[in-house]
């Protein structure tokens, strides 16, 4: 089992300013009324956060939330927090900015499945190698709904919707298999309903120092439905999700993940020994067994893979920038805009 | 043996050869010793887009041009005196710039069977009688630098690359250059490797020995200093001043640069520059595209900085989205735009004044954008600085429009005083706005200016949310109430046009001109320098130089009215011509060159005579 070798991780938060008052959840609601559909997964996803921040006890002002286009990037507007409601898919090149240049900043992305994974795909991709200090929270819908109803990049083939009248041809996106191949240092999936997880991950995600990705799976109930209904139904969730916990075998009630001669396969929990199981190690520093976690993932919802993923330490791009622009003050002290321009071949005129 | 001096006023060389030849190095350093001896300078490099295209190839070819003189020079001149011809393809591809009477300095141990049949000679040139009306300097460069460094511990290669300091140290010697620095230079250079840099200072030093015992070259020249403004100066390219304005910037602004880019030809060297100054605070973060570059940059301005990002016309065209951001949610940026040839790819290496309008217009919905543009190389110092005060002042966008020959081309740089550079520090807001004294309205505006607050992440009590989408006036709030848009519009595009900019500049020595010739950008030099000609000859003209585009200097109408004709040249189709003939229904004649390098002032100096002749 890996543990946290350096002790970056916890400190996510560690150069943010610390609130001195307590805060409540009303701290963190905005005046601005919240326009999503009535029955939203959205309205779930913003109580948990509201009702989650405070326990971090930042200075409200210290927390910036950045979006891109899409119904999820309207969540901005009702934090009372600084907002940057941006364009299509580039939250993660604008946050990266922010969080680059801004050490005493907590740095939250809210995306959706059309605006992180299809016009803005490169962007997460290279926020998630670099490591920038940011939490994305990816609010995959599989749908998109802002423009009505198309068919998403995590949309499963053969979508009926109003541009694939003879259904979706291409394949989706697992985000997480994304994060994981892009070697994310923290990854994870979450549902909307589930408040209790959610928060527990997001805790986590914020206490991580670095790019950390949160899939959260996300109810359109307009244009997609139940998406994710075996998830929530009572009568099959329980079967069909794999709990991801650091130390702990990884299984659902009645399944178990063990290795199998090509790698990770899902059996009968009764068919193994409790030592076949194969235990969860979020921490380890080769990404192979949270990516085979990852393809766990089925579309038919016989069982998927929830939690943490991948929780790795890494040094975090804003750091190792920081430390750039120190070494170069400590070397040759700080600039001198003079000697600067007077630098290399000069000669006088009288 | 004693060899005639002559002076003379004057003179333009061009190195030229096969881009491993080293000659933008060589001829970096030939305006090195000639800015040290104290001539006025203006240099043109042009070099391929290919990093190494077939060796002895035309596509191959890369040179520097550099012009010097006992007086001020506005431009790199127009043809060569003197060519410095490394190999058969520099000789034929620079041929045509070459007037009749003009020195060639060739390399003979290139003008080989093979080499002369690549460019599609079939008999030697230097051999034959087809170069009569220039005068021919057959000089082995090659096999001279081999023998003169027989005994040094190198490869036959190596001894072979040091050819252009032979070159170098010939033409150091036929035009009485101060060689110390080279000699400096070249230690400091090959520091790491003290047997080629033996073999350098030795090559260089024999190419001056050459000149001074071969009949091959029976006259030397002096070229006097010339009288500039006393001051302390040095050699600056238009990128390398664009870098130091942008640091100097952010220095007067008091806010860390933050510098989001894409590599991307001729811009690059800006970000290569900048990322060489960290303990300025600079933060250069090369992106994964240009628009996640923009984007990281106007992040950072959201957070505080000084955000800019630098690139041409490809990746204009790609930020312009979050171009429009900037100017929606009024946050100061920066964006550099070095132009170079296009449409699409275009010549990545060739200079033209082809972006305007897309900087002005290229955009959706009315976002209107001010728009700076540098004069001449050192002119981008200034103009970095002026972008910047623009853009913290009034919390906006800023395009500054560079182009491909300021990038590169160089000249004497009159050192600034620090102390005089202007303070373009403003104020985050620190207080709520609101009547009541607790609310924060992120679109009140500066009455005066109509900026509206820039409060960044941090600030207790001014928690705000801004965005894309249209905001109420004051509040800020979303809004899509139809007459809030129409006066948001026209609120923005009221910001902008009431820009402090300086009235527009006339220079016309007789006073009496009827003709005014207009320029905006990189034409400055051969347009100032046409007039000049024109005016030695007897003609009346007088010039004007836009650089503010966006908005236009306040008196540009009345100035241009007040002539019969005015003659736009510009490096385009007749983009600025478009919008002076829109904006104030004169008739400009337009000049219009669009060849990838900048205009001739010979060139320019007859168009205006025609004009004036028309009257």
């Amino acid at each position: 089992m890996s543990d946290i070798v350096n002790g970056l991780n916890g400190r996510g938060l560690s150069l943010v300013p610390k609130s001195d008052a307590k805060q409540s959840m009303k701290d963190y609601k905005s005046d601005q009324e919240v326009r999503w559909c009535p029955g939203c997964g959205d309205y779930a996803i913003l109580a948990a956060v509201q009702s989650f921040v405070p326990e971090l006890g930042l200075k409200r002002e210290n927390m910036v939330f950045v979006s891109g286009i899409g119904c999820s990037s309207r969540f901005p507007y009702y934090m009372n927090t600084y907002g940057f409601h941006s364009i299509h898919g580039r939250a993660p090149a604008i946050a990266t900015g922010l969080a680059a240049s801004r050490p005493d900043l907590s740095v939250w992305v809210i995306t959706g499945d059309g605006d992180s994974l299809s016009i803005g795909g490169n962007h997460l991709i290279h926020a998630l190698r670099r490591n920038v200090n940011l939490n994305i929270l990816l609010f995959n819908n599989r749908i998109y709904g802002l423009t009505k109803g198309q068919y998403s990049p995590t949309s499963e083939i053969g979508k009926i919707t109003k541009s694939t009248p003879m259904g979706s041809l291409d394949k989706p996106f697992n985000p997480i298999s994304l994060a994981i191949g892009a070697e994310a240092s923290f990854v994870a999936r979450t549902i909307d309903s589930d408040r209790k997880h959610l928060q527990s991950v997001l805790r986590e995600a914020a206490e991580h120092r670095g790019t950390s990705l949160v899939e959260i799976y996300q109810n359109c109930n307009i244009f997609n439905d139940n998406a994710f209904e075996p998830l929530k139904d009572p009568a099959t969730r329980d079967d069909i999700t794999l709990r991801l916990e650091h130390g702990q075998p990884v299984v659902s009630a009645t399944k178990a993940v063990r290795r199998g001669p090509r790698g990770l396969e899902v059996v009968e929990r009764s068919s193994v020994a409790e030592d076949e199981i194969l235990v969860h190690d979020a921490h380890d520093p080769d990404p192979s067994t949270a990516f085979a976690l990852s393809r766990l993932d089925d579309p038919a919802f016989e069982h998927v893979p929830i939690g943490v993923f991948r929780n790795v330490d890494r040094p975090t791009y804003d750091e190792m920038m920081r430390e750039q622009l120190e070494t170069a003050v400590a070397a040759q002290g700080a600039g001198d805009l003079s000697d600067l321009l007077l630098s290399g071949d000069t000669w006088r005129i009288n | 043996m004693t060899k005639q001096v002559q002076q003379l006023d004057r003179v333009i060389i061009r190195f030229a050869g096969d881009s491993g030849d080293g000659m933008q190095l060589t001829g970096d350093r030939f305006t090195a010793e000639t800015a040290e001896f104290g001539n006025d300078i203006s240099t043109l490099p042009n070099f391929p887009a290919e990093i190494r295209a077939p060796a002895g190839t035309l596509p191959g070819v890369s040179s520097f041009q550099l012009h010097f003189a006992d007086h001020d020079i506005l431009t790199p001149g127009d043809a060569p005196n003197v060519l410095v011809a490394m190999n058969p393809a520099a000789l034929k591809a620079n041929l045509g710039d070459l007037p009749r009477g003009a020195d060639i300095i060739a390399n003979t141990d290139e003008f080989t069977k093979r080499n002369l049949t690549k460019v599609g000679y079939s008999a030697n040139p230097l051999e034959d009688d087809s170069l009569a009306a220039w005068r021919v300097h057959a000089v082995p460069l090659t096999s001279l630098t081999v023998k003169a460094l027989e005994g040094f511990d190198i490869s036959k290669k190596d001894a072979e690359r040091a050819k252009n300091m032979f070159a170098l140290g010939l033409l150091s010697w036929l035009y009485h250059r101060p060689t110390e620095a080279t000699v400096k230079f070249l230690e400091t250079k090959f520091a790491k490797k003290p047997d080629i840099a033996k073999a350098n200072v030795a090559a260089f030093q024999a190419g001056w020995n050459y000149g001074e015992t071969t009949e091959s070259f029976s006259v030397s020249y002096e070229i006097k200093p010339a009288k500039l403004k006393p001051g302390v100066y040095r050699n600056i390219s238009g990128n390398q001043a664009l870098a130091y304005g942008l640091i100097a910037a952010s220095v007067q602004a008091k806010l860390p640069l933050f510098l989001g880019s894409y590599p991307i030809t001729p811009a690059s060297d800006i970000l290569h520059e900048l990322s060489k100054h960290k303990k300025f605070g600079v933060r250069t973060f090369q992106a994964e595209d240009e628009i996640a570059g923009v984007g990281a940059a106007l992040g950072a301005s959201f957070g505080g900085a000084l955000g800019v990002t630098t690139t041409s016309g490809p990746g204009v065209a790609l930020k312009a989205e979050t171009i429009g951001l900037a100017v929606t949610t009024e946050l100061p940026l920066i964006v550099v735009d070095v132009q170079r040839a296009g449409p699409s790819t275009g010549m990545p290496t060739k200079t033209e004044q082809t972006d305007l309008l897309m900087a002005m217009f290229g955009r959706n919905g009315e976002s209107p954008v001010p728009i700076v543009a540098p004069s001449s190389p050192s002119d981008c110092f200034d103009a970095a600085i002026e972008a910047a005060r623009i853009a913290v002042k009034y919390r906006t966008p800023v395009m500054l429009l560079s182009d491909g020959y300021l990038a590169n081309g160089s000249e004497p740089w009159q050192v600034p005083d620090v102390s005089e550079l202007p303070d373009i520090s403003v104020e985050f807001a620190s207080a709520p706005n609101g009547d009541d004294g607790t609310t924060f309205h992120p679109f009140k505006r500066d009455p005066a200016t109509l900026a509206r607050p820039w409060a960044i992440p941090g600030t207790a009590g001014l928690e705000h949310r801004i965005g894309g989408i249209e905001k109420a006036d004051v509040t800020g709030n979303i809004s899509y109430d139809p007459d809030n848009h129409d006066r948001m519009v026209r609120l923005r595009q009221a910001k902008i046009d009431g820009i402090d900019v300086p009235d527009l500049e006339v220079e016309d020595p007789d006073g009496d001109a009827r003709v005014l010739v207009l320029g905006w950008g990189s034409t400055y030099g051969p347009i100032a320098a046409a007039a000049r000609r024109v005016r030695k000859g007897g003609g009346k003209v007088a010039q004007a130089h836009l650089r503010h585009l966006n908005p236009l200097p306040a008196n540009t109408g009345e100035v241009l009215r007040s002539y019969d004709k005015v003659l736009l040249p510009e490096i385009n189709l007749g983009q600025l011509a478009l919008l002076l003939r829109a904006r104030f229904l004169i008739d400009i004649i337009s000049y219009n060159r669009v060849r990838g390098l900048p205009f001739k002032a010979e060139e320019l100096a007859g168009v205006i005579q025609d004009v004036i002749d028309s009257e």
